[in-house]
């Protein structure tokens, strides 16, 4: 047996297919007498839909067939469900007005779909779609989340008075007066965290086909969670059985949250290719993607934090509007409250909290779940605050935190989380070493003698993964489970393919939880396969999200291993006539105690398929087990960033001279991986914080709607990392881990605002610091 | 109105009517069904549709497919040795973690080839730049700049 694969950093099954171009995205994917789709959608932000006239459409090259609302709602399809209720201060349920698949008399956002063109080929479906004449009487709109509860703002919903969705709090308010009351020092932040476009690679594409013979529809489609996808299109949306719907995600281009959501596009495709009786294939383009992929964050907060003179927290109080967009999309409310308001502990002991967020509707593409989700925005409260704080104070920005780490585990916050386990100093004290902490103020006077500014920002983050314990997610609204199932399938010879309700995107979970089963099982890696994304093979299955995979997804399977290994034990056991007890199993062999009497696994295998000598009383033939599991708690992983940057004065520039992340994801399975999702989840942040901001112009057009007006990080935009991990172990899975897929976005952000605005010397600025902002800011500055 | 279009893809001859307003990436995609060159976006910005034209490496998606007429045309697929042995290019991207979805990955290992036959020895800045057109959402670049460095040396030493 070689040296244990857990640990170890194993080079990716994945990667050749990847590498060679044998990928199969789901638009390499073409289905016999595929047809083509294309979506009219809503110029307007805001406009009532007066007419819809397809003649021209109908008379275009290749036309195929054409749906609009009105044969939406005649064959009784409903509208797109969210899968999460949140109860408002007032005990009410927050208000859900109705998200058509296909506009229904009203479009409410620049993107929305108003019909969808089928014909021979994408170029006759664009230009049939093309010809579809609309005829909307448009409405004023409200794109501004602050703006949209004012008296006299454009009404979207009629189910929604004064565009809000709810009104929704966490702590105790009178407590948190009085802390506040008794306050030695009051840091006040009023500020907005960045509408997000999260611009996965991979445009999103969906592929719908039906069979007559035996009444049952195949859905190829870009998703992070095909069984979730299936389970709210069927059972929500078009009223089908699940048994006669596959839905099928091969490999996709990342998601990144974009991809968890039922789309409408999904329904449409799904739905008219029983209508048409031939394949439909929509492929987004970037233009589309950019209107319609849900988008991320939008928060606008007012954040205080109250201090003993000595710098210990005593309180904090937020407000914050949440613009959920025009219509609620999946997990859109439980974004801005259960995974945001919960976080806002941080690291930190502070006594009491108490968080109110407003939920409204706008006319601008729905707001859900993008790298984070609510972790990043509650991040940056917490550590604009505590940075801040720390500067009004003049006490250095760690050792603030220091003094309001909690250091004893298990901790029940104010803010309903219990941290299981975490070492916020021992993080702390890497990064500062990792990123030279003691040597910033001679790089600071260097960089002044050349005329720059530097400066150096902290980030403490913490947050709740491992998605999530279903009855407190259920106590909390969550109208699905959120365990997640696997199952391990040992073939005749002992060779193993192991399905998992996980889905992976870039994740690298083919080598992950290959490298988990060969570990346990004793075996060479090559012999196992993970298969995931396809709910013709796999059980069922949650998907991927909060950084849950390995937590939930890795602990089924772990689960499903010790069955295996179980039964094979009773096997082994009658194979070498010895007591089950007796044996043990270690290293791939089952041994009997005391004596070099063993049988290797695949031998046990063996005799489970070809049951020739085998415990037929007390067994049954094969080896294949499942498991479903359910967490008993969230998992906390917990980090310190640094960073460092340099401003150029004159120009505005930021340039990032060193990011240092050092993280506590529990146990590590393939620190290869893990360090490749922190690079990547740090470019996000730092995308947020230097270069990406969704802007919309008062009539709700989305002016960044391109890669040439909406910047995502390239290569020279960003520098190479420093990243390290401490580890305190998961308390409760079996393999100890925490999840390491958001973290880099969500500690980024903060860090880096924290570094500039220590370089600039001012209070606060918005996000993006692009040049012209950071210009701006030290303009104003000198004014002042 | 339909065209006729005769080019080399990875060393064979293939001629195929198209469109006049098809684009090369199109014509790659759909006509000879090589999927491994991949369409990110719709304004030349992302760099998942790079191919190599002539030896040098070009957004498939800005250019017409009549425009690659009489052109040798080399795809992803034609980048690894016929029995499937790894180019020293995309060996260092697997090595060095330098992909994550591999979305944009044919792309990135187009252009790094490209890139690594005029630099035998890199500094991390000139790779940098060098990826201008090349967009990629997963690895942050970190890993993809160790990987075209390592590559670079490889190719150099004709390994």
């Amino acid at each position: 047996m070689g040296a244990p694969l857990i640990g170890a950093r194993v080079e990716r099954k994945e990667d050749y297919r990847f590498l060679t171009g044998a990928g199969q995205y789901t638009d390499d994917v073409d289905l016999p007498r595929q047809t083509y789709a294309a979506f009219v959608r809503s110029p307007h932000a805001h406009a009532k839909i007066r007419k819809i006239s397809l003649d021209k459409a109908k008379k275009s090259p290749g036309f195929v067939a054409a749906f609009t609302g009105e044969d939406f709602a005649a064959a009784k399809l409903g509208g797109l469900p969210c899968g999460w209720l949140i109860t408002d201060v007032n005990g009410q349920p927050m208000k859900e007005p109705p998200h058509p698949c296909l506009a229904q008399g009203k479009v409410r956002y620049v993107g929305d779909q108003v019909a969808i063109v089928v014909a021979e080929s994408v170029d006759q479906a664009r230009d049939a779609a093309e010809k579809v004449e609309v005829d909307y009487e448009v409405l004023p709109a409200v794109v501004d989340g602050s703006k949209a509860t004012a008296k006299g703002a454009p009404q979207l919903h009629e189910g929604a008075p004064g565009n809000t969705c709810y009104v929704w709090a966490i702590g105790d308010k009178a407590v948190a007066d009085a802390a506040f009351a008794k306050a030695a020092h009051v840091t006040k932040l009023d500020f907005i965290n960045n509408r997000l476009v999260p611009n996965a690679m991979e445009p999103r594409v969906a592929i719908g086909s039906y069979s007559r013979a035996d009444d049952s529809y195949t859905l190829h489609v870009a998703s992070q969670n095909p069984h979730v996808e299936r389970l709210l299109m069927t059972a929500f949306v078009m009223g089908l059985p699940e048994h006669k719907v596959r839905v099928v995600a091969g490999d996709v281009g990342g998601g990144f949250g974009s991809k968890i959501y039922l789309y409408a596009e999904d329904v449409a495709v799904t739905w008219a290719a029983k209508q048409v009786n031939r394949p439909v294939k929509w492929t987004c383009d970037r233009s589309e993607a950019f209107l319609t992929d849900a988008h991320g964050r939008d928060h606008h907060t007012v954040a205080e934090l109250a201090m003993d003179k000595e710098g210990h927290f005593l309180g904090m109080r937020v407000q914050t509007t949440a613009n959920v967009g025009a219509y609620l999309s999946t997990f859109a409310s439980c974004v801005p409250t259960i995974l945001y308001a919960t976080l806002l502990a941080g690291q930190y002991k502070t006594p009491v909290i108490h968080c109110e967020v407003t939920a409204v509707f706008t006319n601008t593409t729905p707001v859900d779940a993008y790298r984070g989700a609510g972790r990043p925005e509650a991040t940056y409260v917490v550590e604009r605050l505590v940075e801040t704080a720390a500067r009004e104070m003049k006490i250095d920005p760690a050792e603030i935190r220091r003094r309001n780490f909690i250091t004893a585990f298990p901790y029940q916050t104010p803010v309903a989380l219990m941290y299981d386990i975490g070492d916020y100093n021992a993080t702390m004290d890497a990064a500062q070493k990792l990123a030279d902490v003691s040597g910033f103020a001679s790089r600071k006077k260097a960089s002044e003698a050349k005329g720059k500014l530097r400066g150096l920002g902290y980030a403490a983050y913490i947050e709740a993964c491992g998605i999530a314990p279903s009855a407190v997610a259920g106590s909390l609204g969550a109208r699905a489970g959120l365990f997640e199932a696997g199952e391990v399938r040992v073939h005749p010879t002992g060779s193993v393919t192991v399905f998992t309700g996980s889905h992976s995107h870039g994740q690298g979970h083919e080598t992950t939880f290959a490298q988990v089963v060969a570990d346990r099982l004793g075996m060479p890696i090559e012999n196992v396969d993970i298969v995931h994304g396809d709910t013709s093979k796999v059980l069922f299955g949650m998907g991927t999200y909060g950084s849950r995979s390995i937590a939930v997804g890795g602990t089924a399977i772990v689960k499903a291993l010790d069955k295996v290994i179980a039964k094979g034990k009773k096997i082994a056991a009658h194979l070498m006539e010895a007591a089950e007890t007796d044996i043990e199993f270690a290293n791939g062999a089952y041994a009997v105690k005391g004596t070099d009497k063993k049988k290797m696994f695949g031998e046990v295998a063996f005799a489970a398929y070809v049951p020739h000598n085998y415990p037929h009383d007390k067994l049954e033939p094969g080896l294949n087990e499942n498991a479903f599991y359910d967490p008993s708690n969230f998992t906390f992983p917990a980090g310190s960033y640094v960073c460092e940057v340099e401003v150029d004065p004159e120009t505005g520039v930021v340039k990032i001279e060193k990011f240092t992340a050092v993280d506590d994801f529990g146990n590590i399975i393939n620190p290869m991986i893990v360090e490749g999702q922190v690079h990547g989840g740090l470019t996000q942040g730092i995308g947020q914080a230097l270069t990406e901001g969704a802007q919309y112009d008062a009539s709700g057009q989305l002016t960044t709607g391109s890669f040439m007006d909406y910047c995502i990080p390239r290569a020279t935009d960003v520098p190479s990392y420093q990243v390290d991990t401490r580890v305190t172990a998961c308390t409760h899975n079996p393999l100890g881990v925490k999840g390491c897929g958001e973290a880099g976005a969500i500690g980024a952000p903060a860090a880096l605002m924290n570094a500039i605005t220590d370089a600039l010397g001012v209070k606060d600025m918005p996000m993006p610091a692009s040049p012209q902002a950071v210009w701006t800011a030290l303009k104003n500055k000198k004014a002042a | 109105m339909a065209v006729k279009v005769s080019l080399k893809v990875n060393g064979k001859s293939v001629a195929a009517e198209v469109e006049e307003r098809t684009l090369l990436v199109t014509l790659i995609r759909e006509n000879l069904r090589l999927t491994g060159t991949h369409v990110g976006c719709d304004t030349a910005q992302c760099g998942a549709c790079t191919v190599s034209m002539n030896g040098k490496a070009v957004k498939s998606c800005s250019m017409l497919a009549m425009q690659a007429e009489g052109a040798d045309i080399m795809t992803i697929e034609g980048v690894a040795k016929p029995d499937g042995t790894l180019h020293p290019m995309q060996a260092a991207f697997k090595e060095h973690h330098g992909l994550q979805c591999g979305f944009c990955t044919p792309g990135m290992v187009m252009n790094a080839i490209d890139f690594a036959k005029s630099h035998p020895s890199p500094s991390e800045q000139e790779i940098r730049e060098a990826l201008e057109g090349n967009l990629c959402r997963c690895t942050g670049y970190h890993n993809i700049v160790k990987a075209i460095g390592a590559g670079a040396k490889a190719m150099a030493a004709g390994k």
